[in-house]
């Protein structure tokens, strides 16, 4: 297929799935943020949220000190904000347009409908109104734009690109968000020393499971209470758990074979490896090495991989 | 003089006449539409909206903002009364096109090779030679089936002749990459979407299967150095007016849509840029214009084209569709000749009329013309989509002085021809139903052999009395049905 054609449908379905994850990061936040707790507290977990977003800065410039619903809006609704919800969704659908004819008309109608609901969503106030509704809505959009996907194309070039787009995303964006708490508090994983600090570390890792839709999930395969370094694994290691890097990569590997060429060598090794760190790694030498780190250098392979991935196969030239 | 109108033989003052002046074609359609509750068609029509929105059938206007003053996408106003055509009156049309579709070719085989027509003097030679649309490098130059206008668009208009009985007349031949059979697509299946019942009462014949006639000629117009030519679209991309267009045809045929930077030429051949290395082309249904098709011989700052493929097409390793060149035949200079063509290449009187047209260029027809502006349309040479031209009897004084200076300063860019009264049909306007002026753009595809499918997009000018039915200009257009017998 055509370079240009496999560039927009990857970008399509990772500007969906960032939609999505931050849909899930904002709302798992403002659940929080009805939670008693102090306002340094809530502070840090907005904070968190931008800076692994890597947005902090920018926010800081447009908006100065940290506020819930400033926050909020810059995430989901300011159109400068190259990330926020509202971007992603136009970006999506940009890159949908573009290669309409690729797609089955399903595809490209989800796409535009929820463009085009987006727009009136938020103009008649329905964030302000009920923010988890919002959220549950942009995380429903994005499940529908995938089952159709599945559904309903030929499973050629054009959907393992699509795929490849959504699970390198996913891959980034879990990862980033397992690292929220070293954001938002600048201590590394454990180390709650008062009652009161595990108490809100309880709500932490348990709110960081229900963002991924993980809770009951993580009852279901530990049998236990909530315990951080057996969510970092079930969102780190275990490849039946959808969200987590290990499956990601699993997807990333296999959605690579499909679409191999005589460039991609160097790549699929690359994923492959990173694949192989997942598969045969255990918990307790990532915490050993300290998660943050791990986490740093995990979201740079992915980045090295998105650039191979756009290289071999993306932007093409002349031969 | 009163227009013709399509449904009536005399318009009533109110609609729902009990059939009374209803011409016989329509009378199934007008005792259905008396069925209808009364905000039956208010609530259709609501539906065709959220549907077209949907399904994102929209076309860009160039230097406007929506409402969010981000996008630029708009939908074409869509009527919900078809124009309806009868078997008879289409067997007529369609022979009258297919003659001077290939005659039309014919021409440009002629002046691109042995030009007997300049030499018989039927034509003058500076009026091809220095159009700016003809092109000296396709001189001599081969083409498949020696077809130039693979896919032409003739617009056609009904006039009441002096019995009070509609005239068809040829008003422009699209050449070039004429647009809006998406249109005709699109909205075939609308109707049949929001009024099922209607096509049970009518024998309506098919349109739906134009992409594979599309394709099919493409493929006939392959070069001859493959058995087998991949096909693609070539649009200028997603922010062009007819984007929606260019998809949905690459889509509906089956090929890649692809744009100038997809392209790129090594040794004399054309290729794909694809994620498994370079794919060689055959055959590019290009929606761009010629200038912008080769910077390395038209414009050189064109990013839309592909630099080097006109050396490609003179190799004969791939074929532009519609060729290069093609449009110093549709130039609104050159339309006043098009019936000596038939009868100098067929031998055949023209089925087709043309519209009497004044050429700026002659001196008589320039006075006459100086003389009557208020009274004519007068239309720039080498402007299309409504733009620069003055519809004399609708144009303020002013607006009339303006363009009296602008054709005496040009007298060649200017024609001019008779303000038509175009048949009227009615349309379901803000006010309810009222008689609407409408025109009629058939497709004809010209491989091996010249296809058409039964129909063609009726465009209507939506505002009372207005005669401009572009959709640059507030136009919207209606699903045309060729009744079968």
């Amino acid at each position: 297929m055509l370079s240009r054609t496999a560039d927009h449908l990857f970008w399509m379905n990772r500007y969906t799935e960032r939609a999505e994850n931050t849909a899930r990061l904002l709302d798992v936040n403002y659940q929080t943020s009805l939670l008693p707790q102090s306002r340094a507290v809530a502070q840090a977990g907005w904070q968190g949220l931008l800076s692994i977003s890597e947005l902090l800065d920018r926010y800081r410039d447009q908006h100065g000190e940290i506020n819930a619903l400033e926050v909020m809006n810059f995430m989901v609704k300011d159109e400068n904000n190259p990330s926020s919800i509202l971007s992603c969704l136009r970006a999506a659908r940009e890159n949908a347009r573009a290669v309409r004819g690729t797609l089955t008309t399903e595809v490209w109608e989800t796409q535009n409908q929820t463009w085009l609901e987006v727009k009136r969503m938020l103009r008649d106030g329905l964030l302000e109104a009920d923010p988890g509704q919002f959220f549950e809505w942009v995380k429903f959009r994005s499940h529908l734009s995938r089952g159709v996907a599945v559904g309903t194309m030929l499973m050629d070039e054009a959907l393992h690109f699509m795929r490849l787009g959504t699970f390198l995303e996913r891959a980034d964006n879990t990862a980033r968000l397992v690292d929220v708490k070293f954001h938002a508090v600048e201590t590394d994983f454990y180390g709650a020393a008062t009652q009161r600090d595990q108490e809100y570390d309880f709500y932490h890792w348990s709110a960081i499971l229900r963002s991924v839709s993980g809770f009951e999930i993580y009852r279901k395969v530990y049998r236990d209470v909530i315990r951080p370094e057996r969510v970092a694994e079930l969102l780190i290691l275990r490849a039946d758990m959808p969200r987590s890097l290990h499956a990601s990569l699993n997807e990333v590997v296999a959605n690579l074979r499909m679409v191999a060429n005589d460039a991609s060598t160097e790549t699929q090794r690359r994923a492959g490896k990173l694949r192989a760190d997942l598969q045969f790694g255990r918990i307790d030498e990532i915490l050993a090495t300290g998660l943050h780190a791990y986490l740093t250098q995990f979201l740079d392979r992915i980045n090295d991989l998105g650039s191979h991935i756009s290289q071999d196969f993306l932007v093409q030239s002349a031969a | 003089m009163q227009a013709f109108d399509e449904m009536y033989t005399q318009l009533p003052y109110a609609f729902f006449s009990q059939g009374a002046q209803v011409r016989d074609h329509y009378k199934p359609y007008d005792a259905w539409l008396a069925r209808q509750p009364g905000d039956t068609m208010a609530k259709r029509r609501e539906e065709a909206e959220l549907i077209f929105r949907r399904v994102g059938i929209t076309f860009a206007v160039y230097g406007d903002k929506d409402e969010d003053g981000a996008g630029t996408e708009r939908l074409i106003p869509f009527d919900l009364i078809p124009r309806i055509i009868t078997a008879q009156e289409w067997r007529e049309l369609e022979s009258g096109l297919v003659q001077r579709v290939t005659a039309l070719n014919r021409f440009l085989h002629d002046i691109y090779h042995d030009q007997e027509i300049l030499k018989a003097g039927l034509i003058p030679r500076d009026q091809i030679e220095r159009n700016a649309q003809f092109r000296p490098e396709m001189r001599g130059v081969s083409v498949p089936n020696n077809i130039y206008s693979q896919i032409s668009g003739i617009d056609l208009v009904r006039v009441a002749d002096c019995q009070g009985k509609g005239q068809f007349f040829v008003l422009e031949d699209n050449l070039r990459v004429p647009s809006g059979v998406s249109y005709m697509l699109e909205n075939r299946k609308m109707m049949m979407r929001l009024f099922p019942d209607l096509f049970n009462l009518h024998r309506v014949e098919p349109v739906a299967h134009y992409p594979d006639l599309l394709l099919e000629t493409l493929r006939e117009s392959g070069p001859a150095t493959t058995a087998e030519p991949t096909v693609v679209v070539l649009t200028p991309g997603m922010y062009n007016s007819a984007y929606f267009e260019h998809a949905f045809l690459a889509q509906q045929m089956g090929v890649e849509l692809v744009e100038g930077q997809d392209l790129f030429v090594k040794d004399n051949f054309c290729y794909l840029r694809t994620t498994r290395g370079p794919q060689r082309v055959d055959v590019i249904y290009r929606r761009v214009d010629d200038d912008f098709l080769d910077p390395k011989v038209f414009r050189p700052d064109s990013t839309l084209g592909c630099a080097g493929l006109l050396d490609v097409v003179r190799a004969g390793h791939v074929s532009v569709c519609n060729g290069i060149g093609t449009g110093v035949a549709d130039d609104k200079s050159i339309y006043p000749y098009v019936p000596k063509m038939i009868e100098f290449y067929l031998g055949e009187k023209p089925i087709l009329s043309n519209v009497p047209t004044f050429m700026g260029r002659n001196p008589d027809d320039l006075a006459y013309m100086l003389a009557h502006l208020k009274e004519l349309v007068v239309k720039q040479v080498h402007g299309a989509g409504g733009y620069g031209m003055l519809v004399g009897p609708a144009a303020t004084a002013a607006e009339v002085e303006a363009f009296k200076r602008e054709v005496q300063a040009h007298p060649d860019g200017y024609i001019a021809q008779p303000t038509l009264s175009l048949s009227t049909c009615p349309t379901f306007v803000e006010s309810g139903i009222a008689p609407r002026h409408i025109d009629l753009r058939p497709y004809v595809l010209s491989g091996k052999k010249v296809h058409m499918v039964p129909g063609g997009l009726t465009r209507v000018a939506l505002k009372e009395g207005s005669l401009v039915v572009n959709s640059s200009q507030g136009g919207g257009t209606k699903d045309t049905w060729i009744l079968e017998d």
